[in-house]
């Protein structure tokens, strides 16, 4: 792709482009090189084993992380531009933490109304009736005047996408909003995000549940060792990937016991160069597990 | 020879079960503490002792409202120089996280400087200001000398406190602001620094009890009466009865503040310990 190609950003459908992201943390390279758009209303989930970079290109996109190189836009505004008004274009994007981060020291209902009047200047009364509204819509319309401390992990996670959806947002970036919680609670915050994609929510989910990603996703992006491997519709990607990194990965991670001792550690020996990884225990086919 | 055998033979030194020891270790403390109780009942003669701590003539002639106006003068000072350090105390941990080295380094330095120096050479110091700028005084003298001197002080020791607070608060805090279009002053003024003050309660009533404590070190400025504060005011009366009892009396009125401070700081943490587990 040239670069002409890409900075075509005139399209009003394309809410994300990235082109050419890299990141790296000291000597560390984490992303080497991503490009993507996401257009308008797009599902796209982004898999991937540990390590490979999904979450830091999400927290690339709102500019968590300052980019080492690339450009990033947001509804063809130029974020990674130094003169760039971050502040505006992150109430844009509503974000989503695998550990929550709601505010302890206020209320559910204080969580989601906080950034609508300091940051968007409502009026305290009208900020409340719409987070109010966001909580309803989460299912937590009578736990408004709970403390996070108060309230379960998922029902957590769900104040949390109610407080991003409280800024009315044109797209949704989450980052593994499941993998914190206790397996019986993940159904309540898939089931708020389905609902949110259904109706036509742009979203970047940075996600481990394969059954979502099939179900929800219009596009899936397989990423490893800094890059995107395979992307395409989720028949295809985990349905029948085409290539041999998203095969293994994806078999690891939809049947976990049928691992090759070893299998891991080489395949983390190969995306981590320079780190060693633990000896495979000799003559056992299941030493795989000790070193999860 | 048969000593040999018997000796060999015979069965090892029963050892005391652990729950025996402890036991036995338990019933040893005890009666330490009723010798000790009964000894110090055979030797010390109460009334000679109540004659030099607490003679309760003394105790009535102390009791009257300039102990009282003492009393509100130690408050004041803690108060004002509390105040005075918990803001300054903030400012200066701020600078110490700043991005900017100069900003972190005088922090550095003035914490060093004040937690380095005998808080009583500071209040002397102080109180020549205005000798060494002539015309110049504090408002509200004396309070506003002693509310800045000591003040100096505690800010240096709040600094670091606060600091540590902060940095308690999780990055993942910010993060969540900064994501919400907060921008970085924002985000701590309103996400991270009452979380911080909430950790750091206990802490700092420790340090008003400190505080208060501190208040006596007033003793060594020059004063007008209505300036005195309970040392002050209980070390003039020891020395024209030429009895310690009013300065006893005086050391009670500071229990009657810093204990149920002190109480207070046991109840916030274990409140925490509660809310974090």
């Amino acid at each position: 792709m040239t670069v002409s190609e890409v900075l075509d950003t005139g399209n009003r459908e394309d809410e994300i482009q990235i082109y050419d992201l890299h990141k790296s943390f000291g000597d560390l390279e984490v992303l080497t090189g991503i490009t993507t758009t996401i257009h308008r209303g797009e599902v796209v989930c982004v898999i991937g084993p540990s390590g490979s970079g999904k979450s830091t290109l999400l927290r690339c996109v709102n500019l968590l992380e300052q980019p080492t190189k690339g450009r990033i836009f947001i509804l063809n505004e130029e974020i990674t531009d130094p003169d760039a008004d971050v502040d505006r274009l992150r109430t844009q994007m509503g974000m989503v933490f695998q550990s929550f981060n709601l505010f302890p020291h206020l209320t559910a209902l204080q969580n989601c109304s906080i950034a609508l009047v300091r940051v968007l200047k409502k009026d305290p009364e009208e900020a409340r009736r719409i987070a109010q509204e966001n909580l309803e819509k989460v299912g937590l319309g009578d736990r408004g005047h709970s403390y996070p401390a108060q309230m379960s992990g998922g029902q957590q996670q769900r104040v949390a996408i109610a407080r991003a959806l409280s800024m009315d947002p044109e797209m949704m970036l989450f980052d593994e909003p499941t993998s914190a919680l206790d397996p019986e609670l993940v159904g309540d915050v898939l089931s708020v995000m389905r609902d949110l994609a259904d109706g036509g929510m742009t979203m970047m989910v940075v996600t481990h549940e394969m059954a979502f990603a099939r179900e929800v996703a219009d596009r899936v992006l397989f990423m490893d060792g800094g890059v995107i491997v395979e992307e395409g519709p989720p028949e295809e990607v985990i349905g029948n990937p085409k290539e041999e990194r998203t095969r293994a990965f994806l078999s690891r991670v939809l049947d976990p016991t049928h691992v090759h001792a070893g299998e891991e550690d080489a395949q983390h020996a190969s995306r981590h160069p320079g780190e060693a990884a633990p000896p495979p225990i000799p003559g056992s086919h299941h030493g795989s597990r000790l070193f999860g | 020879m048969s000593a040999i055998s018997s000796t060999t033979t015979a069965p090892p030194r029963k050892k005391l079960s652990p729950r025996k020891r402890a036991q036995r270790i338990r019933i040893v403390q005890y009666a330490v503490l009723v010798l000790a109780v009964v000894l110090a009942a055979l030797t010390i003669d109460g009334r000679q002792l109540q004659q030099v701590f607490f003679r309760p003539d003394l105790v009535v002639q102390t009791l009257g409202p300039e102990l009282g106006t003492a009393f509100l003068n130690t408050i004041i000072y803690t108060a004002g120089a509390f105040i005075l350090g918990l803001v300054l105390g903030t400012v200066l941990a701020l600078m110490k996280l700043s991005q900017v080295g100069p900003y972190r380094w005088l922090a550095t330095i003035y914490t060093e400087f004040f937690r380095g120096i005998p808080a009583i050479i500071v209040l002397l110091a102080f109180s020549l200001m205005g000798v060494a700028f002539p015309g110049f005084s504090f408002p509200f003298d004396p309070y506003g000398t002693v509310w800045v001197a000591l003040g100096m002080v505690s800010a240096a020791y709040m600094s670091e406190t606060i600091r540590a607070g902060i940095q308690a608060v999780p990055k993942g805090q910010i993060e969540a602001a900064r994501s919400l279009g907060m921008s970085p002053g924002m985000s701590m003024q309103r996400i991270v620094l009452p979380q911080a003050f909430r950790i750091v309660t206990p802490p700092l009533t420790n340090e008003l009890v400190l505080l208060t404590k501190d208040s006596s070190l007033v003793y060594v400025l020059g004063l007008f009466a209505s300036g005195y504060e309970l040392t002050k005011f209980g070390r003039n009366l020891a020395n024209s009865f030429a009895n310690i009892t009013p300065l006893v009396v005086a050391g009670l009125c500071y229990l009657v503040i810093t204990l149920p401070l002190t109480y207070l700081v046991r109840r916030m943490e274990a409140k925490q310990r509660k809310a974090t587990r």
